[in-house]
């Protein structure tokens, strides 16, 4: 009844993801998104727009927040990719921003959440010590539908604080 | 140890939060399906090439149609196709569907597929559909497009109206909303070669319902079918209604013998989802010298979109207004005509309020219009019109236990410190500072209502009562199965803490299995503020009879009367003495030694229990605090109270976020959302950058002050509280540009008031000398 499309061609290549090597073989025109979640079997990074708007996919490469929904994942060959999944501690323990997270009721429904924790480590990383009114600048990248933004802006500034920890 | 009332962190959270949960994309599957879409908003299929499966293909299959309704006469029935046949009525309606190996692969086939439709007259807006000569969307089943049509009168309205110190006449408008979840609609069917049985994952907030739809639809057993709602990205009502596309996906899935997905896009979700509220009412209301409302005359329309929404209906926009205009407020007299009218534009169903936020923004504005042409304070006119004996019945028949409306309006005004405010707004409309406002809003929200409210719409599906099964397994745990499906809210967390009291054990030892049809008892899901109150009754109710069943065996046991058997701390001890058992231990012999149970009792111990209340009213007042930028018109919402009063409550964090996070949405509702049509039924609006939902940098920081009003109406005290945010939030803010725009003899009455709408009330007054008009002279 339906016709298969022509195979578009897939090429082989290496990702490098939470300190993985992954060998997947994709076509030129699969995003980074699509390739960490089917290929890499990483489905904790969420795809809510594909538009880049909305900030569910953000990644870390070589440290900086990424859209995963914008790149291709070509573009992330030889970088150090994170991912949600590679937040916890090798014993599973939760990261602090996780902690804080579940402490601060930071998450309702989950979709948006691993989005909003690669941007806060990003955030926190690059600036242990920024002020409320630029964090709360800096999250505002990422939409969440669900809690109104104050717990997860309340979560970040406590790990900011040191007021959670793992 | 009582666990009701403490913020216990959510046992959803940890998988969340690892990027372990389980969402409907994370689902492998075969095959991927994707629909081909009208790109006219009305025409004649002439016909449809390439590899689709169209309307003929399910015809041969014998597939039926959606079909549901509501008995009245004025309520016009149509059946729905799973895929448009001959006709389409909105630009998005699925017409055909491809499937591929990937949704990549499906995408390109789709693209492939050409439709050739003979386009028609469209009629988009409110006024086009009711003029006279207008195109009918369903021209074979209604001559017009009214498709529901109430009205109510109380015999003494004109009188009432003509005899009134103050009339107020009033146009409310909202334009359409969508609610928006982050993650979109989908669903992944496979079906067992063995045994030929489905299983659907589906991101929906009904999946009891859902099953029933599809093998309603399709033609086969509910036994041969099994509805899992796993992980679900948030649904605010968008996952409510039956999708034609999830059971296009449970026939693809049983011809083909493969699973196949679907996963809607954001241009599918913003223009082919659900859409809600586009709503308008003219409103004619009667006040006393003193400020009391008198009488309220309204004619109310909404614009229910292209088709009915299964079960629901598309009346549920326009008779929800009819009987809950009056809100908060005593009145007399009350008259009222609510039209629901079809148009070609994507369908309507509830989302998070449904049409609470339009008619409190509809009797706020009376209010707030009406203090201010008697030169009354806008908490002081509430005051007087607040209903303050309970129960109170209105108009129309609606029976509101006994809340705190009064008490709630005070806390939030004396937390908001109004006089303070007025001395900051003063000073900033002199020194030329952005222009502050400040807005009131009060409401009631009808909540956790069962069968006897939703019978009274006569509903050919009759939702309403929430069943569960609670077991207590030979180690002493348990086991709450729960036909209520959350879509988010914590509920696991909530119940636990409910069952944890009532059996005197600690949350952890209560595991609650909920959405998914093989293991849970029929129920109907996650809507209209119930899950708490209705899934929440039942499992206390179970509970209690369960802990009855522990109590007589430990009587038993233990040789004492079961009444002074107390359950504590994981045992059962006789009252007043050291001695006692283990619940474990008492499992163990329910089990295991069966012999020994009282007569009438086990083996096992396992209840069922079903809750069916008629209803709860929380209550509520939101103020909101704004500036405005007379220079381009912007919004910026500074500061936001809300005093609550949703009964006891279970888990006070969880409802902190629910009213947060319904506040974020009315926000949004109110400043920025707007679904956009052009004049041919194109929709504008397909992306998140054109929709505007609001980030971190729009929604303030909100205070919330909780009140507990402990009522009959709910077992556990609780009542619902998931749409009260999203309810009072466009009124206060609406009131609050009204506020400060106030000084310039204007109001607006229309939501979202975008930058451009305030901008044009602002330069429709001839410039009287810049800011520093005395505030007093414009009453």
């Amino acid at each position: 009844m339906f016709e298969i499309a022509e195979a578009s061609k897939k090429s082989p290549l290496v990702l490098r993801v939470n300190g993985s090597q992954h060998h997947v073989s994709v076509e030129p025109r699969r995003t980074l998104a699509d390739t960490l979640r089917d290929e890499c079997g990483l489905t904790g990074t969420h795809l809510g727009c594909e538009h880049g708007v909305c900030g569910a996919c953000t990644v870390l490469l070589d440290g900086e927040p990424v859209r995963s929904c914008l790149m291709f994942a070509v573009q992330a060959v030889g970088a150090d990719i994170r991912t949600v999944e590679g937040m916890a501690g090798e014993d599973g323990s939760l990261h602090p921003l996780q902690e804080a997270f579940r402490t601060h009721h930071g998450l309702q429904c989950g979709f948006c959440t691993p989005g909003f924790l690669m941007l806060s480590e990003a955030v926190l990383t690059a600036r242990a010590d920024i002020d409320d009114a630029e964090l709360r600048e800096a999250l505002s990248s990422n939409l969440c539908r669900c809690t109104g933004y104050q717990t997860i802006i309340e979560a970040v500034r406590a790990v900011r604080d040191g007021e959670c920890s793992a | 140890m009582n666990w009701v009332g403490r913020s216990l962190r959510r046992v959803e959270d940890p998988a969340l939060l690892r990027g372990q949960g389980s969402f409907v994309d994370d689902f492998q599957s075969q095959a991927a399906a994707r629909f081909v879409r009208s790109p006219v908003a009305s025409g004649i299929i002439r016909s449809v090439s390439g590899s689709a499966f169209t309307a003929a293909d399910l015809d041969d299959d014998g597939v039926g149609e959606i079909v549901c309704g509501l008995d009245r006469p004025d309520f016009v029935k149509v059946p729905q196709p799973l895929l448009a046949r001959d006709r389409v009525r909105y630009v998005g309606e699925p017409v055909a569907v491809v499937v591929g190996s990937t949704p990549e692969e499906a995408e390109d086939l789709a693209e492939r597929v050409e439709l050739d439709i003979e386009a028609l007259p469209a009629v988009v807006d409110l006024e086009t559909a009711l003029a006279d000569g207008a195109p009918v969307v369903h021209s074979e089943a209604s001559s017009s497009n009214v498709v529901v049509e109430g009205a109510f009168a109380t015999p003494g309205l004109r009188s009432a109206l003509t005899s009134a110190h103050l009339v107020v006449d009033l146009e409310i408008t909202s334009r359409r909303q969508c609610a928006l979840p982050l993650e979109g609609r989908g669903s992944c069917a496979r079906t067992e070669t063995a045994d030929g049985r489905t299983t659907l994952y589906a991101s929906v907030q009904s999946p009891h319902m859902v099953r029933t739809g599809i093998c309603d639809v399709l033609g086969f057993p509910e036994v041969d079918l099994r509805v899992v709602a796993p992980d679900v990205g948030g649904a605010f009502g968008q996952k409510l209604p039956l999708a034609r596309e999830d059971a296009v996906v449970v026939w693809l899935s049983r011809r083909l013998g493969c699973s196949v997905a679907w996963v809607e896009d954001r241009v599918e979700n913003l223009s082919a989802a659900w859409h809600s509220r586009e709503q308008r009412y003219r409103l004619s209301a009667g006040f006393d010298a003193d400020g009391r409302l008198l009488a309220l005359d309204a004619d109310l329309i909404c614009n229910v979109g292209a088709w009915s929404c299964y079960p629901i209906t598309w009346g549920v926009e326009p008779l929800m207004a009819l009987a809950e205009l009056p809100g908060p407020y005593k009145l007399r007299e009350y008259g009222v005509r609510s039209r629901g009218v079809s148009t070609n534009t994507c369908p309507t169903s509830p989302y998070r309020g449904v049409s609470r936020p339009v008619l409190t923004l509809a009797a706020e504005r009376l209010m707030d219009t009406a203090a201010r042409r008697l030169g009354l304070d806008p908490v002081e006119i509430r005051h007087r019109n607040l209903v303050e004996d309970f129960p109170h019945t209105s108009p129309t028949g609606l029976v509101y236990d006994e809340g705190s409306y009064r008490p709630a309006l005070d806390a939030a005004a004396s937390q908001f410190d109004m006089e303070d405010f007025r001395r900051r707004q003063d000073a900033a409309l002199k020194s030329g500072e952005p222009w502050l406002g400040v807005g009131v809003s009060t409401f009631a929200e009808r909540t956790g209502y069962g069968t006897p409210a939703f019978a009274a719409r006569g509903m050919s599906i009759t939702l309403g009562y929430e069943n569960v099964e609670l077991e207590m397994d030979p180690s002493g745990h348990l086991v709450l199965r729960i036909g209520a499906s959350p879509h988010g809210q914590g509920l696991r967390t909530s119940l636990s803490q409910v069952v944890a009291d009532a059996m005197g054990v600690a949350p952890e030892r209560v595991k609650v299995v909920c959405s998914d049809t093989d293991k849970t008892p029929y129920g109907w899901g996650s809507f209209a503020s119930r899950s708490a109150v209705l899934a929440g009754g039942a499992a206390h109710l179970a509970a209690r009879r369960l802990a009855g069943q522990l109590a007589q065996l430990a009587a038993e046991e233990l040789e004492a009367a079961s009444e002074d058997i107390v359950l504590a701390d994981g045992r059962a001890t006789v009252a007043g003495t050291d001695q006692g058992l283990d619940v474990s231990d008492l499992a163990r012999i329910a089990y295991h030694q069966p012999q020994r149970m009282p007569a009438g009792l086990g083996p096992g111990l396992r209840v069922q229990e079903g809750y069916d209340p008629a209803g709860t009213f929380s209550n509520a007042c939101h103020i909101a605090e704004v500036e405005v930028d007379p220079d381009t018109g912007g919004v910026k919402v500074r500061r936001f109270v809300v005093a609550e009063d949703a009964g006891k409550l279970i888990n006070p964090m969880i409802v902190d976020g629910q009213i947060r996070g319904g506040v974020a949405q009315g926000i949004a509702n109110a400043l920025f959302e707007e679904i956009i049509y052009d004049d041919e039924g194109n929709i504008l609006t397909t992306s998140l950058m054109d929709f505007l939902p609001p980030t971190a940098a729009e929604i303030p920081d909100i205070g919330i002050i909780h009140l507990e009003t402990i009522t009959d109406a709910s077992v556990t005290g609780a009542k619902g509280l998931g749409e009260g945010g999203t309810i009072g939030a466009p009124a206060a803010v609406i009131n609050a540009v009204n506020d400060a725009i106030a000084h310039l003899g204007v109001s607006l009455n229309e939501m979202p008031a975008t930058p451009e709408r305030v901008l044009a009330k602002i330069r429709s007054v001839p410039r009287l000398g810049g800011a520093s008009i005395d505030r007093a002279k414009t009453l």
